[in-house]
Protein backbone atom coordinates (compact mmCIF):
# COMPACT_ATOMS: atom_id res chain seq x y z
CA UNK A 1 0.00 0.00 0.00
CA UNK A 2 1.35 3.81 -0.77
CA UNK A 3 0.88 6.33 1.56
CA UNK A 4 -0.73 10.25 0.93
CA UNK A 5 1.34 12.67 2.37
CA UNK A 6 0.89 15.37 1.04
CA UNK A 7 -0.02 18.38 3.52
CA UNK A 8 -2.77 19.95 0.93
CA UNK A 9 -4.71 16.96 0.20
CA UNK A 10 -4.86 16.88 4.32
CA UNK A 11 -6.03 20.64 4.26
CA UNK A 12 -8.22 19.63 1.85
CA UNK A 13 -9.48 16.45 3.31
CA UNK A 14 -10.05 18.60 6.71
CA UNK A 15 -12.29 20.93 4.96
CA UNK A 16 -15.80 19.12 5.56
CA UNK A 17 -14.40 18.45 9.17
CA UNK A 18 -14.21 22.34 9.69
CA UNK A 19 -16.98 22.99 8.02
CA UNK A 20 -19.25 20.37 10.54
CA UNK A 21 -17.32 21.77 13.41
CA UNK A 22 -18.32 25.16 13.22
CA UNK A 23 -21.71 25.10 14.37
CA UNK A 24 -21.17 22.82 17.19
CA UNK A 25 -18.05 25.10 18.89
CA UNK A 26 -20.74 27.47 17.73
CA UNK A 27 -23.11 26.10 19.97
CA UNK A 28 -20.56 25.56 22.89
CA UNK A 29 -19.29 29.13 22.77
CA UNK A 30 -22.39 30.32 23.51
CA UNK A 31 -23.24 27.60 26.12
CA UNK A 32 -20.02 28.59 28.07
CA UNK A 33 -20.70 32.21 28.20
CA UNK A 34 -24.30 31.58 29.48
CA UNK A 35 -22.65 29.25 32.12
CA UNK A 36 -20.38 31.93 33.33
CA UNK A 37 -16.88 30.95 31.74
CA UNK A 38 -14.99 34.20 29.72
CA UNK A 39 -14.75 34.50 26.08
CA UNK A 40 -10.84 33.14 26.77
CA UNK A 41 -11.64 30.63 29.15
CA UNK A 42 -14.30 29.19 26.23
CA UNK A 43 -11.57 29.73 23.66
CA UNK A 44 -8.93 27.63 25.69
CA UNK A 45 -11.06 24.74 26.25
CA UNK A 46 -11.56 23.97 22.70
CA UNK A 47 -8.06 24.64 21.88
CA UNK A 48 -6.93 22.15 24.25
CA UNK A 49 -9.48 19.39 24.26
CA UNK A 50 -11.20 19.16 20.82
CA UNK A 51 -13.83 17.06 22.22
CA UNK A 52 -16.89 18.21 21.85
CA UNK A 53 -18.90 15.98 24.77
CA UNK A 54 -16.07 15.89 26.90
CA UNK A 55 -16.39 19.63 26.83
CA UNK A 56 -19.80 19.99 27.03
CA UNK A 57 -19.83 17.40 30.22
CA UNK A 58 -16.71 19.82 31.69
CA UNK A 59 -18.60 22.71 31.54
CA UNK A 60 -21.02 22.46 34.23
CA UNK A 61 -18.30 20.39 36.62
CA UNK A 62 -16.58 23.42 36.18
CA UNK A 63 -18.77 26.45 36.92
CA UNK A 64 -20.74 23.90 39.59
CA UNK A 65 -17.56 23.81 41.84
CA UNK A 66 -16.79 20.16 41.31
CA UNK A 67 -14.31 18.42 41.95
CA UNK A 68 -10.80 18.06 39.57
CA UNK A 69 -11.42 14.26 40.50
CA UNK A 70 -14.83 14.73 39.21
CA UNK A 71 -13.38 16.50 36.30
CA UNK A 72 -10.87 13.92 35.23
CA UNK A 73 -13.08 10.88 35.51
CA UNK A 74 -16.10 12.39 33.06
CA UNK A 75 -13.41 12.84 30.67
CA UNK A 76 -11.90 9.53 31.12
CA UNK A 77 -15.48 8.21 30.22
CA UNK A 78 -16.50 10.05 27.71
CA UNK A 79 -13.22 10.48 25.70
CA UNK A 80 -12.22 6.23 26.57
CA UNK A 81 -13.47 5.99 23.03
CA UNK A 82 -10.28 7.64 21.66
CA UNK A 83 -7.76 5.25 23.04
CA UNK A 84 -9.71 2.40 20.43
CA UNK A 85 -9.31 5.09 17.73
CA UNK A 86 -5.69 5.99 18.76
CA UNK A 87 -4.92 1.74 18.47
CA UNK A 88 -7.10 1.70 15.06
CA UNK A 89 -4.92 5.02 13.80
CA UNK A 90 -1.66 3.44 14.49
CA UNK A 91 -2.16 0.83 11.99
CA UNK A 92 -2.55 3.44 9.05
CA UNK A 93 0.17 5.70 9.89
CA UNK A 94 3.13 5.26 7.11
CA UNK A 95 6.68 5.75 7.36
CA UNK A 96 6.97 8.98 7.51
CA UNK A 97 5.42 9.21 10.86
CA UNK A 98 8.22 9.25 13.44
CA UNK A 99 7.65 9.45 17.11
CA UNK A 100 7.54 13.08 18.01
CA UNK A 101 4.92 13.31 15.67
CA UNK A 102 2.71 10.62 17.21
CA UNK A 103 2.78 12.81 19.96
CA UNK A 104 1.69 15.28 18.09
CA UNK A 105 -0.98 13.88 15.44
CA UNK A 106 -2.30 12.00 19.07
CA UNK A 107 -3.54 15.23 19.72
CA UNK A 108 -5.71 15.53 16.78
CA UNK A 109 -7.20 12.13 16.78
CA UNK A 110 -11.25 13.31 16.65
CA UNK A 111 -13.91 11.59 15.99
CA UNK A 112 -13.85 12.89 12.64
CA UNK A 113 -10.17 13.08 12.01
CA UNK A 114 -9.78 9.76 12.72
CA UNK A 115 -12.70 8.96 10.45
CA UNK A 116 -11.24 10.66 7.36
CA UNK A 117 -8.01 9.20 8.33
CA UNK A 118 -9.45 5.35 8.45
CA UNK A 119 -11.47 6.22 5.33
CA UNK A 120 -8.00 6.39 2.98
CA UNK A 121 -7.63 3.25 1.05
CA UNK A 122 -3.57 4.17 1.42
CA UNK A 123 -1.43 4.57 4.92
CA UNK A 124 -1.73 8.39 5.94
CA UNK A 125 1.45 10.03 6.09
CA UNK A 126 2.43 13.01 8.31
CA UNK A 127 2.05 16.09 6.19
CA UNK A 128 -1.29 14.69 5.24
CA UNK A 129 -2.00 14.17 9.42
CA UNK A 130 -0.99 17.54 10.16
CA UNK A 131 -3.51 19.36 7.56
CA UNK A 132 -6.11 17.11 8.41
CA UNK A 133 -5.45 17.99 12.03
CA UNK A 134 -4.76 21.76 11.10
CA UNK A 135 -8.21 22.75 9.17
CA UNK A 136 -11.00 20.92 11.73
CA UNK A 137 -9.01 22.94 14.61
CA UNK A 138 -8.91 26.50 13.06
CA UNK A 139 -12.75 25.69 12.80
CA UNK A 140 -13.46 24.09 16.25
CA UNK A 141 -11.07 27.24 17.51
CA UNK A 142 -13.04 30.12 15.37
CA UNK A 143 -16.72 28.53 16.26
CA UNK A 144 -16.36 28.70 19.79
CA UNK A 145 -15.02 32.48 19.40
CA UNK A 146 -17.94 33.33 17.22
CA UNK A 147 -20.36 31.28 19.39
CA UNK A 148 -18.77 33.08 22.71
CA UNK A 149 -18.86 36.50 21.16
CA UNK A 150 -21.88 37.16 19.14
CA UNK A 151 -23.74 34.31 20.71
CA UNK A 152 -27.33 33.39 18.80
CA UNK A 153 -27.03 35.46 15.81
CA UNK A 154 -27.70 32.26 13.41
CA UNK A 155 -31.35 31.91 13.24
CA UNK A 156 -32.30 28.49 14.96
CA UNK A 157 -33.23 26.20 11.95
CA UNK A 158 -29.90 27.07 10.49
CA UNK A 159 -28.29 25.59 13.70
CA UNK A 160 -30.27 22.29 13.48
CA UNK A 161 -29.75 21.88 10.09
CA UNK A 162 -26.25 21.61 10.53
CA UNK A 163 -26.59 20.15 13.91
CA UNK A 164 -26.79 16.94 11.33
CA UNK A 165 -23.02 18.02 9.49
CA UNK A 166 -20.90 15.64 11.24
CA UNK A 167 -23.12 12.46 11.04
CA UNK A 168 -23.83 13.38 7.06
CA UNK A 169 -20.31 12.79 6.78
CA UNK A 170 -19.91 9.51 9.27
CA UNK A 171 -22.51 7.91 6.49
CA UNK A 172 -20.26 9.50 3.71
CA UNK A 173 -18.02 7.17 5.18
CA UNK A 174 -19.77 3.92 6.57
CA UNK A 175 -22.43 3.35 3.46
CA UNK A 176 -20.12 3.07 -0.04
CA UNK A 177 -18.21 0.53 2.36
CA UNK A 178 -21.77 -1.61 3.56
CA UNK A 179 -22.92 -1.43 0.19
CA UNK A 180 -19.51 -3.20 -1.01
CA UNK A 181 -18.91 -5.66 1.74
CA UNK A 182 -21.58 -7.49 2.91
CA UNK A 183 -19.57 -8.68 6.20
CA UNK A 184 -18.93 -5.37 7.25
CA UNK A 185 -22.64 -4.70 6.37
CA UNK A 186 -23.31 -7.20 8.70
CA UNK A 187 -21.11 -6.36 11.34
CA UNK A 188 -22.39 -2.79 11.43
CA UNK A 189 -25.91 -3.87 11.46
CA UNK A 190 -25.33 -6.02 14.44
CA UNK A 191 -23.36 -2.96 15.93
CA UNK A 192 -26.38 -0.55 15.36
CA UNK A 193 -28.59 -3.09 17.03
CA UNK A 194 -26.45 -3.09 20.19
CA UNK A 195 -26.62 0.55 20.52
CA UNK A 196 -30.10 1.06 19.76
CA UNK A 197 -30.81 -1.59 22.86
CA UNK A 198 -28.09 0.58 24.67
CA UNK A 199 -29.68 3.87 23.90
CA UNK A 200 -33.41 2.71 24.55
CA UNK A 201 -33.57 -0.07 27.02
CA UNK A 202 -33.93 0.55 30.94
CA UNK A 203 -31.09 -0.31 33.05
CA UNK A 204 -28.35 -0.28 29.67
CA UNK A 205 -29.32 3.24 29.10
CA UNK A 206 -28.02 5.19 32.15
CA UNK A 207 -24.72 3.84 31.14
CA UNK A 208 -22.50 7.00 29.84
CA UNK A 209 -22.29 7.27 25.95
CA UNK A 210 -18.64 7.41 26.20
CA UNK A 211 -18.62 3.75 27.41
CA UNK A 212 -21.57 2.46 24.93
CA UNK A 213 -19.94 3.76 22.29
CA UNK A 214 -16.96 1.53 23.34
CA UNK A 215 -19.17 -1.63 24.54
CA UNK A 216 -21.37 -1.78 20.88
CA UNK A 217 -18.36 -1.10 18.81
CA UNK A 218 -15.92 -3.60 20.45
CA UNK A 219 -18.69 -6.26 20.72
CA UNK A 220 -19.41 -6.26 16.72
CA UNK A 221 -16.11 -6.18 15.73
CA UNK A 222 -14.81 -8.54 17.86
CA UNK A 223 -17.41 -11.33 16.82
CA UNK A 224 -16.81 -10.53 12.91
CA UNK A 225 -13.23 -10.98 13.57
CA UNK A 226 -13.89 -14.05 15.05
CA UNK A 227 -16.39 -15.45 12.50
CA UNK A 228 -15.08 -13.30 9.49
CA UNK A 229 -11.37 -13.06 9.64
CA UNK A 230 -10.09 -10.22 7.45
CA UNK A 231 -5.83 -10.21 6.65
CA UNK A 232 -4.02 -7.14 4.46
CA UNK A 233 -3.75 -9.33 1.70
CA UNK A 234 -7.61 -9.68 1.26
CA UNK A 235 -8.13 -6.14 1.78
CA UNK A 236 -5.02 -4.87 -0.63
CA UNK A 237 -7.52 -7.43 -2.92
CA UNK A 238 -10.43 -5.43 -2.46
CA UNK A 239 -8.79 -2.37 -3.22
CA UNK A 240 -7.51 -3.39 -6.21
CA UNK A 241 -10.31 -4.71 -7.30
CA UNK A 242 -12.70 -2.17 -6.23
CA UNK A 243 -10.67 0.55 -8.56
CA UNK B 1 -14.69 32.30 36.65
CA UNK B 2 -11.87 32.98 38.57
CA UNK B 3 -8.56 32.18 36.25
CA UNK B 4 -6.57 30.28 38.92
CA UNK B 5 -9.17 27.68 39.34
CA UNK B 6 -9.98 27.61 36.02
CA UNK B 7 -6.51 26.83 34.78
CA UNK B 8 -6.19 23.81 37.51
CA UNK B 9 -9.54 22.49 35.69
CA UNK B 10 -8.10 23.26 32.20
CA UNK B 11 -5.02 21.40 32.49
CA UNK B 12 -7.05 17.80 34.36
CA UNK B 13 -9.37 17.83 31.60
CA UNK B 14 -6.65 18.96 28.89
CA UNK B 15 -4.22 16.26 29.94
CA UNK B 16 -6.29 13.50 30.75
CA UNK B 17 -8.11 14.24 26.99
CA UNK B 18 -4.51 14.43 25.69
CA UNK B 19 -3.78 10.96 27.20
CA UNK B 20 -6.45 8.86 26.53
CA UNK B 21 -5.44 9.13 22.61
CA UNK B 22 -1.60 9.59 22.58
CA UNK B 23 -1.01 6.37 25.03
CA UNK B 24 -2.09 4.13 22.57
CA UNK B 25 -1.22 5.89 19.60
CA UNK B 26 2.73 5.62 21.11
CA UNK B 27 2.71 2.39 22.30
CA UNK B 28 1.31 0.87 19.55
CA UNK B 29 4.02 1.82 16.98
CA UNK B 30 4.55 -1.63 15.32
CA UNK B 31 2.14 -3.64 12.66
CA UNK B 32 0.00 -5.77 14.17
CA UNK B 33 0.35 -9.25 12.48
CA UNK B 34 -2.33 -10.79 14.70
CA UNK B 35 -5.20 -12.08 12.36
CA UNK B 36 -7.82 -11.63 15.06
CA UNK B 37 -6.66 -8.26 16.04
CA UNK B 38 -6.16 -6.75 12.62
CA UNK B 39 -9.45 -7.99 11.84
CA UNK B 40 -11.08 -6.46 14.49
CA UNK B 41 -9.27 -3.07 14.19
CA UNK B 42 -10.53 -3.66 10.21
CA UNK B 43 -13.96 -3.52 11.38
CA UNK B 44 -13.71 -0.96 14.10
CA UNK B 45 -13.81 2.72 12.07
CA UNK B 46 -17.18 1.41 10.70
CA UNK B 47 -18.71 -0.18 13.83
CA UNK B 48 -17.57 3.13 15.81
CA UNK B 49 -18.77 5.62 13.36
CA UNK B 50 -22.19 3.54 13.15
CA UNK B 51 -22.67 3.46 17.02
CA UNK B 52 -22.33 7.32 16.92
CA UNK B 53 -24.95 7.76 14.60
CA UNK B 54 -27.54 5.53 14.79
CA UNK B 55 -29.71 6.60 16.91
CA UNK B 56 -27.85 9.89 17.94
CA UNK B 57 -28.16 11.77 14.61
CA UNK B 58 -31.91 11.28 15.08
CA UNK B 59 -31.97 13.48 18.10
CA UNK B 60 -29.54 16.25 16.21
CA UNK B 61 -31.90 18.57 15.03
CA UNK B 62 -35.19 20.21 16.02
CA UNK B 63 -37.68 17.52 15.17
CA UNK B 64 -36.85 13.93 14.48
CA UNK B 65 -38.97 14.56 11.36
CA UNK B 66 -35.76 16.70 9.97
CA UNK B 67 -33.45 14.47 10.94
CA UNK B 68 -34.97 10.97 9.64
CA UNK B 69 -35.31 13.32 6.03
CA UNK B 70 -31.88 14.16 6.47
CA UNK B 71 -30.37 11.11 7.49
CA UNK B 72 -32.23 9.03 4.94
CA UNK B 73 -31.13 11.45 1.94
CA UNK B 74 -27.21 11.41 3.28
CA UNK B 75 -27.59 7.29 2.71
CA UNK B 76 -28.76 7.86 -0.86
CA UNK B 77 -26.45 11.08 -1.58
CA UNK B 78 -23.64 8.25 -0.14
CA UNK B 79 -24.68 5.26 -2.25
CA UNK B 80 -24.27 7.40 -5.19
CA UNK B 81 -20.60 7.71 -3.90
CA UNK B 82 -20.52 11.46 -3.59
CA UNK B 83 -18.13 12.88 -1.81
CA UNK B 84 -18.02 13.65 2.25
CA UNK B 85 -18.84 17.53 1.63
CA UNK B 86 -21.63 16.72 -0.82
CA UNK B 87 -23.16 14.82 0.87
CA UNK B 88 -22.94 16.58 4.37
CA UNK B 89 -24.79 19.65 2.96
CA UNK B 90 -27.26 17.35 1.03
CA UNK B 91 -28.08 16.37 4.52
CA UNK B 92 -28.29 19.77 5.97
CA UNK B 93 -29.91 21.26 2.87
CA UNK B 94 -32.76 18.55 3.53
CA UNK B 95 -32.77 19.37 7.24
CA UNK B 96 -34.13 22.68 6.44
CA UNK B 97 -36.00 22.61 3.45
CA UNK B 98 -38.17 19.42 5.96
CA UNK B 99 -38.04 22.24 8.88
CA UNK B 100 -39.57 25.29 6.93
CA UNK B 101 -42.08 22.87 5.68
CA UNK B 102 -42.95 21.53 9.15
CA UNK B 103 -43.22 25.16 10.26
CA UNK B 104 -44.39 27.58 7.90
CA UNK B 105 -46.96 24.95 5.51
Amino acid sequence: MNEINSFKKGIKAGLPICVGYFPVSFAFGIFSVENGLSVLQAVLISLTNLTSAGQLAAVPIMVGGGTVVELILAQLVINSRYSLMSVSLSQKLGKSVKLLDRFLIAFGNTDEIFAVASSNKEYVGRKYMYGLILTPVTGWVSGTLAGAVAGNILPDIVTSALGLAIYGMFVAIVVPVIKEEKWTALCVALSVVLSCIFYYAPVLKEIPTGFTVIICSVLASALFALVKPITIEEIKKEVTDNG
Amino acid sequence: MDNTKFFIYLIAMAGVTYLVRMVPLVLVNKPIKNKFILSFLYYVPYTVLSVMTIPACFYATNSYISAVVGFLVAVVAALFKRSLVQVAVFSCVAVFVTEVFLNYV
